[in-house]
């Protein structure tokens, strides 16, 4: 594919006087992973939820690469957009109980994307759910518990191949791993590091944590005040920040 | 004998027209429910009152009603009904499916096949069939806005997942004319290829959920299912034990508590125009010893 798949341009969201997010603008390439960090309260996610057309952006143009080419987010219908969000995006929550139907079992959780674009054979569909749970590395043997019974962790991970299964171009993640013990923490960004290298993902990835963003991203923006204040290369700016805020960041996070 | 305190069938003209409307609505968009300003009704919810609207909107002095309760004529709640609209409306009633003009029902559609001079109207308790898997309704109503239904079939695969077969019986979701999915009200899926291309008009009405929907004559509807778990309409194998139909849906009524128990067809009317046509089950006696 030649092009970026999402070219955002001066994206501005304002809860009245107050700002959410302003003048945002950044193109994602397939197979890139954009870390998005910010302290609490500085807009990331309102940016999150106005790329995946939760939320309605005040102003400017959010355009996909569509299998049909490009088109602006903001003019597609209702439909068409929640079309795409069951196909082409996923979007992955900080809380699993956001992202699951609590009440549904691990099979029911996966199958329900696949049933949402047509999927119609019990077998086929419980044998891709089986895949997926493997694939995310919950036991084959879970796939009829709900996710009330499983782990924070698994939770999360369920989510992630609830969301994969119907093969996704473009994945929103809004702090994966908030709410998770570190060693939790480390396999699910194996997991997702793999994932997302093997099925060629695009990620947006929110998140306050710079170790998630020094795995996963290849790119980093950094947010202040609803502001983008820096944006580079992951390292680059992990590494030599060079916008205050960015070195008050980097600082603060301590060294074991 | 009508009594003269009340308006025509009970609601005043005002109310049937809104009513009328709602049912015209529901009519021209199969399978969409429709809000109406459902009234309070002299009976509690649960016990009919979005049919008892429905049918009040309908009659006119002329019909001919019937009303039944799981297939029944003489329960308690198609007994009440029927006494309400003797009273209010003064038409003439009966229990025969092929006198009726229009029948009021709760849970079942009779054996006898329907005609094109007949109104069935159904009474509902929850008309949204993604409620218990979205309890949101401003999403549920958006999802029957851009026919998203996949989640419907999120059902029926726990189902297979927890029980290895569709366990739903009752209240088995159907897609209206490939367009809306829609709960039957809790008929038994037995009754399911009934709905389908009727030629009686199909109206069903939730009183406290304030919704009317409706079939039009020869609608298409089809039972939701999935290709290797198809849809079957099922009922106890068994014949009926007092007039021998074996193609009936079936009631099972314990006997004793030594576990003995019959099969009897639940809907009367069918079941006793069987046995007057002299039709005897494994326990069928004649009519006349049962009365005794």
């Amino acid at each position: 594919m030649s092009g970026p798949l999402l070219q955002v341009r001066s994206l501005t969201k304002t809860y009245g006087a107050r700002i959410g997010c302003a003048d945002v603008g950044f193109d994602l390439w397939p197979g890139e992973v954009l870390g998005i960090v910010g302290e609490s309260g500085s807009g990331k996610s309102t940016l999150l939820s106005c790329l995946a057309g939760h939320q309605a952006p005040d102003a400017g143009e959010v355009i996909f690469a569509t299998a049909e080419g490009p088109r602006d987010m903001l003019g597609m219908t209702e439909s068409e957009r929640r079309r795409l969000s069951r196909t082409d995006w996923a979007y992955v929550h900080q809380n699993p109980r956001d992202g699951l139907r609590m009440g549904v079992t691990a099979g029911g959780n996966v199958g329900e994307r696949l049933m949402a674009v047509g999927a119609r054979n019990y077998g086929s569909i419980r044998e891709t759910a089986t895949d997926w749970l493997g694939r995310v590395e919950i036991a084959a043997d879970r796939i009829d518990d709900r996710p009330r019974q499983f782990s924070g962790g698994m939770q999360q991970r369920l989510q992630i191949a609830r969301n994969l299964v119907t093969g996704p171009r473009l994945v929103f993640m809004d702090e994966p791993t908030g709410g998770l013990d570190v060693s939790v923490q480390a396999r699910l960004l194996d997991l997702l590091r793999g994932l997302v290298r093997q099925m060629g993902l695009s990620v947006i990835i929110v998140t306050h944590d710079l170790a998630v963003v020094r795995l996963l991203a290849d790119r980093l923006m950094v947010m202040k005040s609803g502001r983008v204040v820096e944006q580079g290369l992951t390292d680059q700016v992990l590494d030599d920040p060079q916008h205050a805020y960015t070195q008050l960041l980097v600082s603060s996070i301590l060294q074991v | 004998m009508t009594d003269h305190a009340y308006n025509f069938a009970y609601l005043d003209e005002e109310t049937k027209r809104m009513i009328r409307r709602a049912i015209l609505k529901a009519i021209a968009v199969p399978g969409y429910q429709v809000p109406f300003a459902s009234r309070e009704m002299p009976m509690p919810y649960g016990w009919g009152t979005g049919g008892v609207q429905v049918t009040a909107a309908c009659l006119t002095p002329g019909d001919v009603l019937k009303v039944i309760d799981q297939g029944a004529d003489d329960t308690t709640n198609a007994v009440s009904i029927r006494r309400f609209f003797q009273r209010t409306a003064g038409v003439a009633t009966t229990e025969a499916t092929t006198e009726a003009t229009l029948i009021q029902t709760r849970h079942r559609i009779p054996e006898t096949p329907l005609t094109a001079d007949q109104i069935l109207v159904y009474q509902v308790p929850i008309p949204e069939p993604l409620r218990f898997l979205e309890p949101r309704e401003t999403e549920t109503r958006k999802m029957h806005a851009l026919e998203e239904y996949g989640l419907m079939h999120v059902k029926l695969y726990e189902d297979i997942a927890r029980h290895g077969e569709i366990a739903t019986s009752y209240a088995y979701p159907v897609k209206v004319g490939d367009r809306y999915v829609m709960d039957p009200s809790p008929i038994p899926k037995f009754d399911n290829p009934k709905l389908s291309d009727s030629p009686a008009i199909q109206l069903f009405g939730a009183g406290r959920e304030s919704r009317i929907y409706a079939l039009p004559p020869h609608t298409r509807v089809v039972s939701l299912d999935f290709e290797d778990h198809p849809f079957t309409p099922s009922k106890a194998d068994h014949a009926c034990d007092l007039c021998g139909a074996a193609e009936s849906y079936l009631d099972e009524v314990i006997t004793d508590d030594l576990g003995s128990r019959m099969f009897v067809c639940s809907d009367t009317d069918f079941c006793r125009t069987r046995r007057e046509a002299g039709q005897v089950g494994r326990l069928g006696g004649t009519l006349e010893g049962e009365a005794a």
